[in-house]
């Protein structure tokens, strides 16, 4: 009794471990973010890849420090992130092949309607954090090193705030995703940076709304990289470079520049620029 | 025993025999031989250590002093089945349960099946055979458990108060099981509280003190005219 | 904190759901179920018969082994996502085998998880029983392999008990698969992952219908096992 029931285990088990893998499908893995994939661009843009080259796109979004560092073990095969000197180191190790631009998209400075700060319908993001630091008003950062998370640090140094002396009960790092730092800020009427996707994406609003908009500094741009098969043999090279070269084609543009939410663009197509 | 061929297991000689648990002590000094045949019945009050001396014969104890020969030889041999006062079966049926002891013993196949029916026979289970054996009365479990020793065809049987938690008539119907046991040739060890199945089933009477033997003969002079002291309150005491 | 509205919202949500049979998520559920189950039975193979041995066996250090099991019970999730993640990547020792950000990942990484659980519980479970059956199965000759055996097999219904321990541990965990499976859309995307993705994008109620398909999911597994236990202990005791 007890040697049958094993083996019928064992078989199951076995048949188990072998079904969720699907066949012979091509596909390659992608590491990017979370706030790119909570922005819905994926769902977008991802299909009309499959239906144009077969190749199917398995996206893991996490922050972009995690992306790169998957790009650096070799578990992706493509990295595709908003980070340009992160992205310039990654390539300066040796890490990634080439970079192309892909497009770009904004942030934006969000807070409660209240305005304590008094920053809403500013143009100058620098001006209107330095008002942020003076007023001591409640500020959410994401903490995560992600994108987001550099560009915010860069603002306030732009803006020269020391944020090592200047940090206080106001300022409020919860190491965490876009959509979680979000949920924090309308939760405690904060002031938080977000990328415009997630902002418009993001249904939990409270009292928030944007404040800034429109300073080119805000503006994000993203960057693809094929993972370097010289130090991680394998990178699926060929299907890897299908996609970059699909993303920076005039029909991949055209597909990134059609994702609308409420009727609003959300990324602007730049390849071949310098960005 | 099992098929393969008797081991002289007996007789079972103790000697200087002592045991101890947690510093205490529960035996001392117990000198005795059993012999092929006899009917034996360890009697004392409770505390005696009536239940230790059992199992240090059968080998489910180890003494901290003194020797045990079972036979010729100084290992616990196979050929020895117990009964303890709470019957123990598996969950399973209850031909399941006399089944699993003839696996350990190495029968099987049709051999064992025949053991199977022929020990709920001798114990009036057939009907019963299929069914759990968890959900058999009181008096049908302990004697599935004398079934299953019988199967074993065992030279010796050790029984601790083995009818002590039944009726008078399962008490009955086990002291006919035993009987029918004893007729095939099993030496019986049993020890129990009830002076009247002593009187109906003994040979010899092994008295137990405070963990030493007080008297040991066989059991019409035990009963009739009692040497020590210790066993002459200790009847007094039981037919008060 | 949710409000009420949020809560009424979310069982709306999870009725349309459960009702549309929406394929997305019988996707989910299914990978879930698929994942967990495997995991289970692995870790059951592995558990129990480690259990069993330890209730009965003596052997110098038994103590130690014992309060290892039982505070490996206590093993975080992420904790075992972040090892199993390293094992697996491909620059670690078993890269080659190209298992990470796959359903088998975490099926691994869900194993090691609750094998630990289902041994410590399957450990106290024998060990009771052994105390009461061990001088009838040492008088009947046993050994210490064929008693572990028989042990386990005659506390078949408390073990049934332990095995849906350890599943609920698996389908409620978040870390371990979000870590190995990279919560990928159609491929390691499960009940907890979707939940956790969600609740960042601030889609409340949408998360918390989810969670209440999953809750529902496993008292319904709990109330047809314990159905099945009962009719199975009377009718064989």
């Amino acid at each position: 009794m007890n040697r049958r029931r094993a083996l019928a285990v064992a078989v199951f088990s076995l048949l188990s471990l072998a079904l969720p893998a699907p066949a012979q499908d091509k596909f390659i893995v992608v590491a990017s973010t979370t706030s790119t994939e909570q922005s819905g661009l994926f769902a977008h843009l991802l299909p009309a890849f499959e239906k144009d080259t077969g190749i199917k796109v398995r996206v893991v979004a996490v922050g972009t420090g995690q992306a790169l560092d998957i790009g650096r073990r070799g578990d992706a095969d493509v990295v595709f992130v908003h980070d340009r000197p992160a992205e310039d180191k990654f390539m300066a190790e040796g890490q990634g092949v080439r970079r192309y631009p892909v497009m770009y998209n904004d942030f934006v400075l969000v807070g409660p309607k209240a305005d304590p700060a008094k920053v809403a319908g500013g143009k100058d993001i620098l001006e209107a954090l330095s008002k942020v630091e003076a007023a001591k008003a409640p500020f959410v950062s994401r903490g995560d090193k992600s994108g987001t998370h550099a560009a915010e640090l860069r603002y306030w140094q732009s803006a020269g705030v020391d944020l090592e002396k200047a940090k206080g009960p106001w300022y409020r790092d919860t190491g965490s995703g876009m959509g979680p730092a979000l949920n924090t800020a309308a939760a405690m009427s904060a002031y938080i940076l977000a990328d415009r996707g997630t902002w418009l994406s993001f249904r939990n609003r409270g009292d928030l709304a944007v404040l800034v908009e429109g300073d080119k500094r805000l503006f994000n741009q993203y960057g693809v990289m094929l993972v370097n098969p010289q130090k991680h043999p394998t990178v699926k090279t060929d299907l890897g470079q299908v996609f970059i070269d699909w993303l920076v084609s005039p029909r991949g543009q055209a597909v990134i520049a059609d994702y609308k939410i409420g009727g609003e663009q959300l990324f602007f197509p730049n390849a071949g620029s310098d960005a | 025993m099992a098929d393969g061929g008797r081991s002289a297991g007996l007789p079972i000689v103790a000697t200087g025999l002592a045991y101890a648990s947690g510093g205490t002590a529960i035996l001392e000094d117990i000198d005795l031989t059993l012999e092929r045949g006899v009917r034996t019945f360890v009697l004392g009050a409770n505390g005696s250590g009536k239940s230790t001396l059992l199992r240090l014969l059968h080998g489910l104890l180890a003494p901290t002093r003194g020797t045990l020969q079972w036979g010729d030889r100084g290992a616990r041999p196979l050929g020895q089945a117990m009964v303890f006062q709470r019957p123990v079966l598996l969950r399973r049926s209850a031909s399941a349960n006399i089944a699993y002891a003839l696996d350990l013993a190495g029968v099987r196949g049709a051999h064992a099946d025949r053991r199977v029916h022929a020990a709920l026979q001798a114990a009036g289970l057939l009907q019963v055979g299929d069914r759990p054996a968890r959900v058999l009365s009181g008096g049908e479990q302990q004697r599935l458990a004398l079934a299953r020793a019988w199967a074993l065809e065992p030279e010796v049987l050790f029984l601790d108060e083995p009818t002590a938690s039944l009726d008078p008539a399962a008490t009955r119907a086990v002291e006919q099981m035993i009987a029918h046991i004893h007729a095939h040739g099993t030496t019986i060890v049993m020890s129990t509280h009830n002076l009247a199945q002593a009187k109906r089933l003994a040979d010899d009477v092994i008295f137990l003190h405070a963990g030493r033997i007080a008297e040991r003969t066989p059991a019409l002079h035990f009963f009739s005219s009692p040497t020590s002291v210790a066993a002459r309150e200790f009847l007094e005491g039981e037919r008060l | 904190m949710p409000t009420v509205s949020t809560l009424s919202q979310s069982l709306a949500v999870a009725a349309d759901l459960i009702a549309g049979f929406d394929p997305k998520l019988v996707e989910i559920v299914g990978l879930s179920l698929a994942v967990s189950l495997t995991a289970t039975l692995l870790a059951a193979c592995i558990g129990l018969p480690l259990g069993a041995a330890v209730a009965v066996a003596r052997f110098p250090g038994r103590g130690a082994v014992i309060a290892t099991l039982n505070a490996l019970m206590g093993l975080p999730p992420v904790v075992v996502g972040l090892l199993v993640y390293l094992l697996l990547s491909r620059a670690g020792p078993l890269g080659a085998l190209g298992l990470l950000f796959t359903p088998k990942a975490m099926v691994i990484a869900q194993t090691i998880l609750i094998a630990p659980i289902l041994a410590a519980l399957a450990r106290q479970i024998v060990e009771d029983a052994w105390a009461e059956y061990r001088e009838q199965l040492k008088s009947l000759g046993v050994n210490t392999r064929r008693a572990a055996l028989t042990l386990l097999w005659d506390t078949r219904f408390s073990l049934a008990t332990v095995l849906l321990a350890g599943f609920g541990r698996a389908i409620a965990e978040v870390g371990a698969v979000m870590m190995v499976g990279g919560n990928i859309d159609g491929v390691t995307r499960v009940m907890t992952t979707t939940i956790a993705l969600e609740t960042s994008k601030g889609d409340l109620p949408l998360a918390l219908g989810l969670g209440v398909v999953l809750i529902s999911l496993v008292l319904l597994l709990n109330f047809t096992a314990q159905a099945t236990r009962s009719w199975a202990k009377a009718r064989f005791g």
